[in-house]
């Protein structure tokens, strides 16, 4: 077990050197500028966009960049921003609470609708509970965040005035009118995010459900007099894990990647949106910095759900 | 002529014969007012008058929290380091400079005691140096005494190529020297008309000389007080994350009296102008908001019955469509549009001229701008001054297809015009972005009709304004017939405005496209305009020769201005923002309040 955790780590490292080499290569071949803003200014003599561009070493031939990159980020310096001029690590940790809160309270969100409702519509297929189910879903994942993300906005904060749209980091309470707050001002981000993952995985448990549902040892299981209850959490419900779990081990990186759109629209100050403001100014550190990190988090839940499956099968052995 | 009333009515200000604003009115019938006119009576030995800001709030503090929403945050807090407005606005909540513009285009003393003149002594006459007085008593938020030393340093910092400051062109030039302990002493290598520019306004602001000191040149990034600013502002610094979050509270020490009115004060940014007008006007959550990029319809839409309005800040902002004087189709040494080519159609000014005369600035504004655009036939639109009451513009199909028909362009069997085998065939490009689309748009529509066939292309503004020397579809490259952006007028004087155009500014490959000329327009004449007025310390006569300039801009129809640009800011209803389209929104933060 512990080897096969060694090897599937080595194995890792050329998979994110290639990754990092990639994502480096697309980022400088990509036209823009990150001192571009400077060049509409008349004030500013093209000289010191000029001096800038030396002095953050953008003149330098791609592959003497990439070594820099590589070599700091091996002493873990993550680098420094352009546009911020501070280290990219400090601003990426200074959002990561956010994404996690939103994010993650996202995620559970829709695990919570998606395993009871996935499970209790494999149960009974093509009943009316699962119709109702499974239009809602299809109804779910049809729309787009951005546009429940403004519908949310236009029922709750414009006409209704119920909840704030616009998300603070810097709530001026304290005890418990903090968390209150805390919660008011994420419900609408949360269930935006969280009901349009809850549709696709609904769908997802249901059929792996469905798959395991009709194999023999599960009419076993009932011969043998086992309540409807056991049968399904026990013995059918375990099995049917395995590609769920790796759907959501998938998408935790998800979860520190934060949500482009949806932190857009709530204006949460998520890793999210940080990608999206970096990408449009060009601030290629930070840009780099987020993907790697996400890239890395993949490999890595990818090797946590390997893991998982032999837990949850021990039928399955690593070796 | 103008010259000689000019003076006598000087000396009737001077006498107290005629009073300032009877001044200015008369100065305006003969087009010179505003900022300017001002500095004329500064040099002509008038003293500036001090604006009179109306300022109701009789005690400091006790208006609460005041809410700001940027929809692109500032990202550092160094005002020497602020590569967009954004940042300038964040920077500028803490830091305070010498002195601000005001609506008018007058300077409003902020740590100077008073504005400099010829009379109290600050302005040399020959125009080669500029004393300031800085107010007694100003400290530092962290209570050290603000003195000459701090001026003189942030000179130094900022001067310093090592530094890397994008503020470094307002303080290459010039030398600053220590009067005393609260006087500094500018002085310029050449007469400078325009003295009003370093430690003023947004690049204006000083830096604390005991924070910086160790940190500048090289190290300048490793100041821990780029992130945690600490200056002489109405707030004082509380927390900043980037792109997200600046938070201040009032500095009971400030030096003006019952200044400020608020307690707290946000910026929060990101998102959207849309949901950004929307906080303010509709829902109210957010008392101001910056820039509103925003259609007139929305926002029209979005004031019925809200709670907040749409304010506007006059400046001298102009969105134009620029015209390719060299041939963009032509490679001359792996260079297009090369100076050793001329354009194949756009040579011919009666084309040019006959393009001016399909834009139809009246429907753009309508459709497009609104409230947040005036229409007009000059490039350069303030201050007042320098307004040239020489231009006008039309919209008249027919009179461009009968200018293009006499010069020899006849319709050929497509409807298209051509003339001696060349087709009249322009390429259109400009930003991607609303607003300009629908411009582009109405200019096509009217082109066809009068038998010009215009291709339209549009470039992500990433691209489109970088000065990425691989990329072809930069605008300094200008790889297309005509192109169409803004530029900004970032301060009440025309001169760097119009300096873009000598011909020592043609963008080529030799100076990697960064000269700033990107129509390639040479005019000996205009060269020489510009060059004399850059040394001429007479102001009336500085001003009738940037007049000229525009004016030659007008003749050889070098640009068609499409709208002369206001600002648009979002305030809620019992907001009274001091606002200035010669300043950013949060330069004169200190005059803020709110109606009880």
């Amino acid at each position: 077990m512990s080897q096969y955790v060694l090897r599937r780590l080595l194995i890792a490292i050329p998979s994110l050197l290639a990754i990092s080499l990639v994502l480096f290569v697309v980022l400088a071949l990509a036209p823009g500028d990150p001192f571009s803003e400077l060049a509409t200014n008349p004030n500013v003599p093209p000289e010191v966009q000029a001096a800038l561009r030396a002095r953050f070493g953008l003149d330098d031939p791609i592959y003497l960049r990439y070594l820099h990159w590589l070599n700091a980020m091996l002493h873990g310096d993550w680098g420094f921003s352009f546009v911020s001029r501070m280290d990219v690590d400090k601003l990426i940790l200074q959002r990561l609470p956010t994404t996690l809160y939103v994010i993650g309270s996202a995620q559970i969100l829709a695990l919570l609708i998606a395993i009871p409702v996935g499970v209790y519509a494999a149960t009974k297929p093509y009943s009316l509970f699962d119709q109702v189910a499974n239009t809602l879903a299809f109804v779910g994942f049809s729309l787009p965040t951005f546009f429940t993300g403004i519908l949310f906005i236009l029922i709750f904060s414009v006409t209704l005035d119920w909840l704030p749209f616009v998300y603070t980091t810097d709530i001026k309470a304290t005890g418990i009118h903090y968390v209150l707050e805390m919660i008011r001002q994420a419900i609408m981000p949360v269930a935006v995010l969280g009901l349009f993952q809850a549709a696709s995985m609904t769908r997802f448990v249901r059929s792996a459900m469905l798959d395991v549902i009709r194999l023999d040892y599960v009419t076993t299981a009932r011969a043998k007099g086992l309540g409807q209850t056991k049968v399904i959490v026990k013995h059918v419900m375990r099995n049917a894990m395995i590609p769920v779990v790796t759907l959501i081990a998938l998408q935790i990186p998800a979860v520190f990647g934060g949500a482009i759109v949806t932190e857009q629209i709530f204006r949460i100050p998520g890793i999210g949106s940080l990608l999206i403001s970096s990408i449009l100014s060009n601030d290629t550190p930070v840009v780099m910095a987020v993907t790697f990190v996400f890239a890395c988090l993949v490999v890595l839940f990818n090797l946590v759900a390997d893991v998982l499956y032999g837990w949850l099968d021990p039928r399955i052995s690593l070796r | 002529m103008l010259d000689k009333e000019l003076r006598s009515m000087i000396g009737d200000v001077k006498d107290g014969r005629m009073d300032r604003r009877a001044f200015i009115k008369r100065l305006a019938a003969v087009g010179l007012t505003a900022p300017m006119a001002n500095q004329i009576l500064a040099i002509g030995g008038v003293a500036m008058a001090q604006s009179p800001a109306p300022y109701p709030p009789t005690k400091r503090g006790g208006g609460g929290p005041l809410k700001l929403l940027w929809w692109q945050g500032p990202t550092l807090l160094n005002p020497h380091f602020a590569t967009g407005t954004k940042d300038q606005d964040g920077s500028r909540l803490f830091y305070e400079p010498l002195a601000s513009w005001d609506a008018e285009g007058n300077l409003n003393p902020i740590l100077a005691a008073e504005i400099p003149s010829v009379a109290n002594g600050g302005l040399a006459a020959d125009g080669k140096s500029v004393t300031w007085k800085i107010k007694p008593g100003v400290k530092w938020h962290d209570g050290k005494p603000l003195t000459a030393d701090d001026f003189v340093f942030t000179w130094k910092y900022a001067s310093d190529p090592a530094t890397a400051a994008v503020s470094i062109s307002t303080y290459g030039d010039i030398t600053v020297e220590k009067v005393n302990d609260l006087a500094i002493r500018i002085v310029f290598k050449n007469p400078t008309p325009f003295w009003a520019n370093a430690f003023v306004g947004a690049y204006g602001c000083v830096l604390p000389k005991h924070l910086f000191a160790d940190y500048s040149g090289g190290k300048s990034r490793e100041a821990p007080a780029n992130l945690a600013p600490v200056g002489t502002g109405p707030y004082k610094f509380v927390e900043f994350k980037p792109g997200d979050l600046v938070r201040g509270q009032l500095n009971p020490d400030y030096h003006m009296p019952n200044r400020p009115h608020f307690d707290t004060i946000d910026m929060k940014g990101g998102g959207d102008a849309v949901s950004a007008a929307r906080a303010v006007i509709q829902t109210g959550e957010f008392d101001f908001a910056w820039n509103m990029q925003v259609e007139d319809d929305v926002l029209l839409r979005l004031e019925k019955g809200g709670k907040g309005k749409t304010v506007y800040a006059v400046g001298g902002d102009i969105e134009f469509i620029a015209i390719n004087f060299t041939d963009p189709n032509t490679e001359v040494d792996g260079e297009r549009s090369s100076m050793k080519t001329k354009h194949p159609i756009l040579s011919d000014p009666n084309v040019r001229k006959a393009l001016s005369l399909l834009v139809d600035r009246e429907s753009v504004k309508k459709a497009i701008y609104g409230r947040a655009g005036r229409t007009t036939a000059n490039y350069l639109n303030g201050p007042e001054k320098f307004v040239s009451k020489n231009t006008s513009w039309e919209f008249s199909v027919e009179k461009a297809s009968k200018m293009l028909d006499e010069a020899g362009w006849k319709v050929g069997a497509d409807g298209i015009r051509e003339k001696e085998g060349k087709k009249l065939k322009l390429l259109y490009q400009t930003s991607t972005n609303g607003p300009r689309q629908k411009t582009q748009a109405i200019v096509k529509q009217a082109c066809q009709k009068a038998g010009i066939e215009v291709e339209l292309k549009s470039v992500v503004a990433s691209v489109f304004f970088s000065s990425d020397v691989a990329n072809p579809d930069t605008y300094p490259k200008f790889y297309a017939d005509i192109e169409e952006f803004q530029i900004p007028m970032t301060q009440p004087d025309p001169a760097l405005h119009m300096r873009r155009y000598i011909s020592a500014n043609v963008a080529t490959k030799e100076n990697k496209w960064q000269g700033q000329n990107f129509p390639r327009y040479v005019n000996k004449d205009y060269d020489a305009a510009i060059a004399a007025a850059e040394t001429e310390t007479d102001p009336v006569k500085r001003a009738s020769l940037y007049i000229k300039c525009n004016d030659l801009l007008w003749q050889d129809t070098v640009f068609i201005p499409v709208m002369h640009r206001l600002k648009v800011e979002a305030a809620s209803n019992s907001l009274r923002p001091a606002l200035s389209g010669w300043a950013n929104e949060t330069d004169n933060i200190q005059d803020w309040y709110r109606e009880a």
